[in-house]
C-alpha cells in the first residue's frame, strides 16, 4: 500500500505533532535568545557600572563634621559621629522607633554612619548637612518637602517617611578609606 | 470571507469583525504558488526579514546615539565598548543593511533573468526599483551619523554634488547642509531622515507585497499559471523553503557580526571627523561603488550625477524598453548571455570604483558605464526583434511531467 506523505492521516499525524512541536520550539529558543541581546542594552552601561564601587578618603573629615558624597547618582551622607551623638542614638528605646532598627545593625563603624541622603517619602535631599540647615528635632536630619524628621542614626522620628535612611552596603578598605557600594 | 466559519472560539469571534486570520490564511497559507519556483524566489522575503533586522537593531542604538557634532563619534565608540552587547548591535546594523543591498540586488537581477518586470507586473517591479532608490539615502545618512573621518567626507563629497545644478546648486547645497559647510545641522537633519525613511520603506515594501499579491509570482518559466495542477499553497512546502534560505542568510550575517565586526569600517572612520584634513581616498560602501564609479568616469560633473540617478531611472524603464514576448532568460538565448555579461559589467563598474580616477580604472569606468547604458537603451530593445526564443513548455506541470520523464528514460538507459 502506498500512502501520499504530503496528506495527514490518522498514521503520520502523532509524527507531523513531533515535527512541527519541535520546529515551534526551536523558532521560540531562538526568539528569545535574539531577544536577549537588545534587553540587555537597555541595562546600566559599563560606565555606570563602573561607578557602582567608589572610595572615599575619610581621614579629612574631623569628629563632628559630615561630607556628601555621589555614589550611583545619589548623595551619601557621612557623619562622622561624637560620642555624646553615638550615646543618643543608642540610648533610644526601640519601641519609640516608628521602625525599629537598633544602631549597632546602621553601623559598621559606631563613630562613622553612612547613609542614602534621600528622602525614602518621595525622593528630596535632605537638610542638616550643611552648618545652618535645620536638622530637625532629633539631632539628625529634616526633610524640608513634607517634614520629616530623622535622628543621629538615620532613623525617621516623625513625619511621612515610611522608613529609615537606607544604608548602602559599604566597608572600610582601611582606617582612612571606606569603599561604597 | 469564505474561510471565516473554519475559525472557531475567540480568534473566529475577532476574524468576523476584523477577518485578519482570513486574511493571513489566504495571503500566507493557502495562496497558490506556481510549483516550480526555485530559491531565488526567496530573496524578497530575504530582503523584507533584513529590514525588520535593520529597524529593531537601529531603534536600539538610537537609544544610545547622540546626534550632534561633538559628541557623535565619541556616543557610538560608547555604544561598542560600554552599552551591554553594543559591540553586538552595532555591527549588526551596519552589516545587515550590507546584506539588504546583496539580497535586493540578488532579488533585482533575479527579476531581471525571469523577466519579472513584463505585464502584468510593472508596477510591481517600478515599486521595487522605488525601493532600492530609497535604500541608497537612507544607507547613505546612516554612514555619515558615526562622525568618523569617512562620514563627514563623504557627506561632503555627496552634498556637494548638489552645486552641479546650474544656477541655483550653491544655494540649494547650503539648505541641504543647513549650513555653508558639512556641520552639525547636516548631521541633525541626517538623524532625522535616517530614522524617517525605514518606515516609508516599509511601507512601499507593503505596497509592493500588495502589488505581489494581486498579479501572484511569475516563475522561472516565465509562462502564465493555467489550472490547480500547476500551483500548491504557500504554506507548508514555501514557508520552509523560505525558512531555509533565512537560515542561510543568517548564518551569513552571524559570520560577518561574529568574524568581522569592523570589516564595513575604514581605518578612517577610526578618527572623528575632521573638516579641515580630507583622507586621500574616499571610498564608499561596496553596494554604492558600481554608482560611484560612473560618477567618476564622466568628466563633466552634471553628466557623472545624471549618469549615476539614470542608472536607477533607467530600470524603471525596463518593462517598456523590453518588447519580447517571452519572459525568463531560460527561452532566450541573446538575452541569458547579455544578462550575465550585464552582472560582469556591474562587478567591473563596483572595481573601478575602489580605484583613483586615473588610467585602466579610468578607462574601465568609461567603457562599464557606456555597456550599462547600451545595454537597457540599445541591446535589450534590440534583440527583442532578432532574438528567436525556444519553444515554451506548455505548462509549469506539464514542463515538470516532461523533466520527470526525461530522467526516468536517462535511468533506464
Amino acid at each position: 500500500m502506498t500512502t501520499d506523505p504530503t496528506k495527514t492521516t490518522s498514521a503520520n499525524r502523532p509524527r507531523r505533532d513531533v515535527l512541527g512541536l519541535a520546529a515551534w520550539t526551536m523558532g521560540a529558543a531562538g526568539a528569545g535568545l535574539a531577544a536577549w541581546p537588545f534587553i540587555a542594552s537597555l541595562g546600566p552601561g559599563a560606565e555606570a557600572r563602573a561607578l557602582a564601587t567608589i572610595d572615599v578618603d575619610l581621614t579629612p573629615v574631623a569628629e563632628g563634621q559630615a561630607i556628601t558624597v555621589v555614589w550611583r547618582g545619589k548623595p551619601v551622607f557621612i557623619r562622622h559621629r561624637t560620642e555624646a551623638e553615638i550615646s543618643a542614638a543608642r540610648a533610644v528605646a526601640l519601641e519609640d522607633l516608628p521602625s525599629p532598627e537598633p544602631d549597632d545593625t546602621r553601623v559598621r563603624r559606631a563613630q562613622w554612619l553612612v547613609v542614602l541622603g534621600v528622602c525614602p517619602h518621595l525622593g528630596c535631599v535632605l537638610q542638616g548637612q550643611r552648618d545652618g540647615e535645620p536638622r530637625g528635632d532629633y539631632g539628625g536630619w529634616f526633610c524640608s518637602c513634607h517634614g520629616s524628621h530623622f535622628d543621629e542614626s538615620g532613623r525617621v522620628r516623625a513625619g511621612p517617611s515610611p522608613s529609615n535612611l537606607p544604608v548602602p552596603p559599604h566597608d572600610f578598605r582601611d582606617d582612612g578609606t571606606l569603599v561604597i557600594g | 470571507m469564505e474561510n471565516a466559519d473554519r475559525t472557531r472560539g475567540l480568534l473566529g469571534w475577532i476574524d468576523r469583525r476584523w477577518p485578519i486570520i482570513s486574511f493571513l490564511r489566504g495571503e500566507l497559507v493557502d495562496y497558490p504558488q506556481p510549483r516550480n519556483l526555485n530559491y531565488w524566489w526567496s530573496f524578497g522575503f530575504l530582503s523584507g526579514t533584513a529590514l525588520l533586522v535593520l529597524i529593531v537593531s537601529g531603534v536600539f542604538l538610537a537609544m544610545h546615539y547622540t546626534p550632534h557634532a561633538d559628541f557623535a563619534f565619541a556616543s557610538v565608540q560608547r555604544i561598542v565598548r560600554d552599552v551591554p552587547y553594543g559591540w553586538l548591535i552595532r555591527p549588526l546594523h551596519a552589516h545587515a543593511a550590507s546584506l539588504f543591498f546583496a539580497v535586493v540586488y540578488i532579488h533585482t537581477f533575479r527579476g531581471l533573468y525571469y523577466g519579472s518586470y513584463k505585464a502584468p507586473r510593472e508596477v510591481l517591479w517600478s515599486l521595487g526599483v522605488a525601493l532600492l532608490a530609497l535604500m541608497i539615502p537612507t544607507a547613505f545618512m546612516g554612514y555619515v551619523l558615526p562622525w568618523g573621518q569617512m562620514s563627514y567626507w563623504a557627506a561632503t563629497v555627496v552634498t556637494s554634488m548638489v552645486t552641479a545644478v546650474p544656477v541655483v546648486g550653491e544655494d540649494v547645497v547650503a539648505y541641504i547642509r543647513g549650513g555653508y559647510e558639512v556641520g552639525n545641522p547636516t548631521l541633525a537633519r541626517f538623524y532625522a531622515l535616517h530614522f524617517f525613511l525605514p518606515f516609508v520603506i516599509a511601507a512601499v515594501a507593503a505596497a509592493h507585497v500588495w502589488a505581489l499579491h494581486a498579479q501572484r509570482s511569475n516563475n522561472p518559466l516565465g509562462i502564465e499559471v493555467q489550472d490547480s495542477r500547476d500551483v500548491i499553497p504557500f504554506h507548508p512546502f514555501f514557508t520552509i523553503q523560505d525558512m531555509l534560505a533565512l537560515a542561510g542568510f543568517l548564518l551569513v550575517l552571524a559570520g560577518f557580526v561574529f568574524f568581522a565586526p569592523d570589516l564595513l569600517t575604514p581605518a578612517e572612520n577610526f578618527q572623528p571627523a575632521d573638516p579641515l584634513s580630507t583622507p586621500h581616498l574616499i571610498v564608499p560602501e561596496w553596494y554604492l561603488l558600481p554608482f560611484y564609479a560612473m560618477l567618476k568616469a564622466i568628466p563633466f560633473k552634471i553628466l557623472g550625477i545624471v549618469a549615476m540617478l539614470g542608472a536607477i531611472l533607467v530600470l524603471f524603464a525596463m518593462p517598456w524598453l523590453d518588447r519580447s514576448p517571452v519572459r525568463s532568460a531560460r527561452f532566450r538565448p541573446i538575452y541569458r548571455v547579455l544578462f550575465w555579461i550585464l552582472v560582469a559589467d556591474c562587478v567591473l563598474l563596483a572595481y573601478a570604483g575602489t580605484q583613483p580616477a586615473e588610467g585602466v580604472p579610468l578607462l574601465l569606468a568609461r567603457i562599464g558605464t557606456a555597456y550599462y547604458f547600451a545595454h537597457f537603451l540599445v541591446l535589450v530593445p534590440a534583440i527583442a526583434v532578432f532574438e528567436r526564443p525556444r519553444a515554451l513548455p506548455q505548462s509549469i506541470s506539464a514542463a515538470i511531467m516532461e523533466r520527470r520523464a526525461s530522467r526516468r528514460r536517462r535511468s533506464h538507459a
